[in-house]
């Protein structure tokens, strides 16, 4: 494995073009978390035409719910929840300027064609490796919405967090390429 | 007749409950990384060090194997011979959850009702299978399930004359269609005959056992390596990234049936394949 590419958010449109499907990275920077109820609450918004509670412009997306932090602790384990539930919004999320998103799973050809459309790109962090993502977030702010509880939304400050390029901006997909080159009859 | 306080119940889950989330089973590492080994995709060979890594992070004991600490699934077996003391075992059972989901910063992901969808704050209730066996003591196993895993999972009625063929033809189409989603290197319950609820519970139960283990009747031990090695040649990998381990291991769990009826099942478990156990 060649060793990974460090890129620091926001993403600018070259440093998305720079990155293909099955590329290894760590992230140094800021992210937004969110899930099902804040993506919906985006939507409406950006559906009304109002202004959304932090500035997306080139920032990455998060999905995930961690486990309770312990004293003196950031964060619990913080590891990646299923994309696919947030299929529905993503594309309205990157066309209002946001860089990508990372989980876990594939998001359907909605998602494709708006990472291509709008230079975006999908990062999956490893499901299950909660604990060792947990070791790279420093810094675990609240943004908007404290009312929806483990679902409200929340700036990650993070150093080499570990991430892999699952669908680049060029129409690249590991879970496509990835199965096709290791399927035996 | 033998008498167990519930306090001891109670302590016993939730230490068990905090081990399972923290300390991956000796049997389960040793499987990621003959994985490892085995591996020839780069992606998926990363992935793979990424998941063992996490497996020791975790056992220092601060932060849990995975944030979905799951639906605690606590199976137990209860001598006849013993009498709880003091109090009601399924609440003791509660409690144990209650205050280990508390007490090892457990992620509490349980909702009161499945449409209204607001969380209970305690990862309560369990779900309890209850089993009365002979003797004095009471054996509890602690499983916490993950939601990723448990919603790629199915119970078919097949037709009596669909045969074997159909059980591994409707395994392979579950791991296929699953894909990335059960977060792979995964483990595959299979419950074959019962009715409708046993069967599900036995491709739940079959979870339970280690990696490696093989059922005691030759013909389902070589079902499970069957369907091992073609689930391996499926192409998904860890992580569906693509690769040549995605799954670790199949057990295959039997029991009698109608002759009208031949239901099959598939639980997929995730590479956290969590189960602690106790005896008091």
């Amino acid at each position: 494995m060649p060793d990974p590419k460090r890129i620091t958010t926001p993403l600018t449109d070259e440093v998305v073009e720079s990155l293909k499907s099955g590329d290894n990275v760590l992230i140094t920077g800021e992210m937004y978390t969110a899930r099902d109820a804040a993506h919906k609450r985006m939507v409406e918004m950006l559906d009304r035409g109002e202004k959304l509670p932090f500035n997306l412009k080139g920032q990455l997306i998060y999905y995930v719910g961690p486990s309770p932090a312990r004293p003196g602790k950031v964060i619990g384990s913080a590891g990646p929840t299923t994309s696919g539930r947030m299929n529905k919004y993503a594309p309205q999320i990157l066309q209002a300027g946001s860089k990508g998103m990372i989980g876990k799973g594939e998001m359907g050809a909605a998602v494709t064609e708006a990472l291509k459309k709008y230079k975006g790109v999908y990062f999956a962090a490893v499901g299950g490796a909660a604990a060792l993502i947990a070791k790279s977030i420093t810094a675990n702010e609240l943004v908007a919405w404290e009312e929806l509880g483990a679902e409200a939304i929340r700036k990650y400050t993070v150093k080499d967090f570990p991430a892999i390029v699952v669908q680049d901006c060029h129409g690249g997909n590991l879970y496509v390429e990835g199965v096709k080159k290791y399927q035996r009859a | 007749m033998r008498e167990v306080f519930v306090k001891n119940i109670i302590s016993t889950v939730k230490d068990l409950c905090i081990e399972a989330n923290y300390q991956l089973g000796e049997a389960e590492e040793k499987s990621l990384k003959e994985g490892y080994q085995k591996e020839e995709s780069p992606t998926s060979k990363e992935t793979l060090k990424q998941i063992l890594d996490n497996v020791q992070i975790a056992r220092e004991g601060v932060f849990p194997l995975c944030q979905d600490t799951g639906f605690a699934v606590v199976f137990v077996d209860i001598g006849d011979q013993v009498f709880v003391k003091d109090g009601n075992l399924f609440e003791a059972i509660n409690e144990g959850v209650r205050q280990g989901y508390k007490e090892g910063y457990l992620r509490k992901s349980i909702l009161g009702d499945p449409i209204e969808r607001k969380n209970t704050g305690d990862n309560t209730p369990a779900i309890i299978h209850m089993n009365v066996v002979k003797g004095d003591k009471i054996k509890i196993i602690v499983a916490p399930k993950g939601g990723g895993s448990e919603n790629m999972s199915e119970v078919k009625m097949m037709k009596p004359s669909d045969g074997v063929e159909g059980v591994k033809e409707f395994v392979i189409d579950m791991v296929k269609r699953s894909g990335s989603n059960p977060c792979p290197p995964i483990v595959v319950g299979v419950g074959i005959g019962g009715t409708f609820e046993k069967c599900a519970e036995m491709a739940k139960r079959a979870l339970l056992r280690s990696i490696g283990s093989r059922h005691p009747n030759k013909f389902y031990a070589d079902l499970e390596t069957e369907l091992l090695e073609k689930i391996n040649k499926l192409g998904i990998g860890p992580q569906g990234f693509g690769g040549r381990v995605t799954a670790l291991d199949v057990h295959v769990e039997t029991f009698p049936c109608h002759i009208a009826s031949f239901p099959a099942s598939v639980n997929i478990q995730c590479h956290a394949a969590r189960h602690k156990e106790a005896i008091i």
